[in-house]
């Protein structure tokens, strides 16, 4: 019997893997994307699939012939982080900068950092970044949602209600949504709000987030934590006078797109409940200033970068130990 | 009411049908039985006996080493041929005496009636002796010497007795079976723990996978003053002596403190049985029930062996090794001992079951980098971070180690048992705790030098 194994306890496993949890976060993109496809036609389709495909040639790359390691690419992390990416560019973005924006988000946003599981930041909100500041004005440029009548360059454009807001903001005025429940469901072409791909329908976005807790892939502590303070935090300046109210806020721009997914990527998120909470307050706190008295219209994927960047020190909070409620 | 622990936990697939429900068979005698001196924690037994010595079931083989230790009696009768090493489920070498079995003699002062005696007249004291006497560890699978719980030390007072007919292992029926088949037996073991331990109250912690088993002991425990039975969800690691007893009584052993600090005590069902047979029936600890299953285990069931039988006898007794067996393990699949030896290793108190895993289910996948997602942290029973401590272990960090509670890790496997890329978590945190553990002891021995 010496072909027996023999290994350390435990020796069954829960079957759990990091390709099925990729797998699950994709999934419950998909009413996202549906809704984007719906809005935007042929642009969304052209720039996600623009974008994944760069983004998994990138790791490949430079998982081979840069950093030499065997690339991992069944682990599906580039094709989500393509994908995320996506979500967060308009659908007419030129191809060319999709590409820059992909080869950027894996290669500074991972790669440099040692590849799955080392990275700091979140790799498509780096690429975001990185568009953003280098071609600001593609990508605040909207295209009208038209559904496959939207065509993918030279689109009609339209501002953002975010860009209403802001203005708002400036001249001293309060915006507020002119119907709450067509931004909420936004799935006909003509109710649909401009904005990025995947932040147009709250509704798909949180059937995703509510799969994503039920199938156990990710906690509720940063979603609720981000919204929770985004909604606190605007309905007092609001009340003030400052700013439109917490459901205008909630439901605009990168809000629940950025709390969902964003936010709670594995590798750039905390690890435990007390620090997941810190962070999603951070976040939300972030966005509302940024928001309300930055120069960008939108803050989200600032707020949820400068909280990666505090994940090392959240990552000190120790979890609730056994034993420590019972010391008298 | 709260029916289970408050953190962490994990539910692998329990897969207890196929050796539940089947009533207890008596494995036959060995040729040679070869026993363990040491089959508990703490020192080893020391032989009393020689080579050529006849001996009767129920002789004393060999006496305690020290307080914290156990004697071993003899499971058969027969003459002693050799004491000298064996080779045991890991192969390495441990000390042990051969005896050639010659017929079934028991000694005369046990009795082997089926007869129940439920009365116990003994005192604490005495009560404590025979335990001792008997070589009683407990066989919910740590084999800590069982008098050694009932005397808790000065200061501290026993308040409540926690009865774990728990059984979270996945596969194992034994404790299950034998509540089914015993349950008057064990009744009558708390009564006499209770009696020693100057308590009125004892909680039997079943999980609700096991609904005819609680229905049984509650309907037992009926006819008893102080004694209920808890219905607990089903969650590995239930059975863990903290766990338990936060899950009944919702109270939590503090860190690196014992658990009489929350007035508990907690005893396995078979731990009580045999407690019931050494006290009332003057029956030393020769066998127990042992789980011999797995998925294409011929005849998988639920089987009474005498200690010191080699495991082949056992492979036998089931149809022999199913084909495309990848992994033999002594215990459950979380925290089981996997067996290179299932030739001459023989079964001991330790032994709960024996599991014959199939080649598909032990392959592991390569791990893969860490992802951070925290799984292994909202897992583990403890509250530990399990991540942060096998990083801490590769870099050799023993303070940090200790300073993140290391040595509250229960070995329970949940981490290990979640991580989707699969990594070796458990590795590193067991070296850890082999470290951390000698470093505060050379540091109480430093203090006590002073």
């Amino acid at each position: 019997m010496s072909q027996l194994m023999t290994s350390a306890a435990p020796h069954v496993h829960s079957g759990d893997s990091v390709q099925k949890n990729m797998l699950l976060v994709i999934i419950a993109l998909l009413p996202a994307f549906a809704v984007s496809i719906v809005a935007f036609g042929w642009g969304a389709l052209i720039t996600t699939a623009i974008s994944v495909v760069t983004c998994v040639l990138a790791e490949w790359c430079i998982a081979k012939y840069m950093l030499k390691q065997q690339p991992s690419l069944c682990d599906l992390s580039a094709v989500l982080t393509g994908l995320l990416l996506a979500m967060n560019l308009p659908s007419n973005l030129p191809w060319w900068m999709v590409i820059l924006g992909a080869v950027f988000a894996i290669g500074i946003g991972k790669m440099v950092f040692g590849g799955i599981g080392q990275n700091v930041f979140n790799p498509a909100l780096v690429g975001r970044v990185f568009l953003l500041i280098s071609f600001p004005a593609a990508m605040t440029t909207w295209p009208v949602a038209k559904g496959f009548a939207t065509r993918y360059l030279d689109a009609e454009t339209a501002a953002t209600p975010l860009s209403y807001m802001k203005h708002a903001v400036i001249e001293n005025k309060q915006f507020e949504l002119d119907s709450f429940l067509d931004s909420f469901l936004s799935c006909v072409p003509e109710h649909i709000m401009g904005g990025s791909m995947g932040e147009i329908s709250a509704l798909a976005l949180l059937i995703g987030g509510l799969f994503l807790i039920c199938m156990r892939v990710i906690s509720w502590h940063i979603p609720v934590s981000v919204l929770g303070t985004i909604a606190v935090f605007t309905g007092i300046l609001s009340a003030c006078g400052i700013g439109s109210g917490p459901l205008t806020h909630l439901l605009t721009g990168g809000v629940m797109l950025g709390a969902i997914f964003m936010a709670t990527d594995y590798v750039t998120s905390p690890m435990t409940a007390w620090g997941k909470i810190i962070f999603g307050v951070g976040i939300g706190v972030i966005v509302v200033v940024i928001r309300t008295w930055g120069s960008y219209p939108e803050g989200m994927s600032f707020a949820i970068l400068i909280m990666n960047g505090c994940v090392p020190l959240l990552n000190r909070i120790a979890p609730k130990r056994f034993g420590e409620i019972a010391k008298k | 009411m709260k029916n289970t622990f408050c953190i962490g936990g994990v539910h692998p697939h329990d897969n207890k049908s196929y050796s539940a429900h089947k009533s207890i068979v008596e494995a036959p005698l060995p040729k040679q039985a070869v026993v363990l001196l040491a089959q508990h924690i703490g020192a080893p037994a020391q032989p009393v006996v020689a080579v050529g010595d006849k001996v009767q079931v129920g002789t004393l083989l060999a006496k305690a080493g020290g307080f914290v230790s156990a004697p071993v009696h003899s499971p058969v009768s027969g003459k002693v041929v050799k004491i000298d090493n064996v080779l045991d489920g890991q192969g390495a070498p441990a000390p042990a005496i051969f005896i050639d079995v010659e017929g079934d003699e028991w000694l005369p002062t046990i009795d082997r009636s089926k007869a129940l005696v439920p009365e116990c007249t003994l005192d604490p004291k005495d009560i404590i002796q025979k335990i001792q006497d008997a070589g009683i560890v407990g066989l919910g699978g740590a084999c800590f010497p069982t008098h050694v719980k009932l005397m808790p030390p000065p200061g501290k007072k026993a308040e409540v007795l926690i009865v774990n007919g728990v059984e979270c292992e996945p596969y194992l029926t034994n404790d299950h079976q034998l509540m089914l088949e015993h349950g008057e037996e064990i009744m009558i073991g708390i009564r006499i723990v209770m009696k020693a331990l100057g308590v009125t109250r004892a909680i039997i912690g079943i999980e609700a996978n096991k609904p005819d088993a609680i229905k049984h002991m509650s309907d037992l425990a009926a006819r008893v003053l102080g004694i209920e039975v808890r219905a607990l969800k089903v969650k590995y690691p239930q059975g863990g002596e903290k766990q338990l007893i936060d899950a009944c009584i919702d109270r939590q052993v503090p860190s690196g403190a014992l658990p009489i600090e929350t007035g508990a005590v907690v005893d396995n069902v078979a731990t009580l049985y045999a407690i019931y047979e050494a006290v009332q029936k003057n029956k030393p600890l020769i066998s127990r029930v042992m789980t011999i299953t797995g998925k294409h285990v011929k005849k998988p069931g639920n089987y009474l062996v005498r200690f010191g039988t080699p495991t082949s006898e056992l492979v036998e007794l089931v149809g022999g090794v199913p084909a495309h067996t990848g992994e033999v393990i002594a215990g459950g699949p979380m925290m089981g001992r996997s067996m290179s030896n299932i030739e001459t290793a023989p079964t001991n108190k330790r032994m709960s079951a024996l599991l014959f895993m199939p080649e598909d289910e032990c392959y592991r996948p390569e791990p893969s980098p860490c992802i951070r997602c925290a799984k292994c942290v909202e897992a583990c029973p403890m509250g530990l971070e399990p991540y942060l401590l096998s990083s801490m272990a590769k870099g050799e960090e023993w303070e940090e180690m200790e300073a993140h509670k290391v040595m509250d890790c229960i070995d329970c496997g949940s981490c290990v048992f979640t991580c989707p890329a699969h990594r070796p978590l458990l590795d590193g945190i067991r070296a850890g705790k082999g470290k951390v553990g000698a470093m505060i002891r050379e540091r109480q021995a430093a203090a006590a030098k002073k």
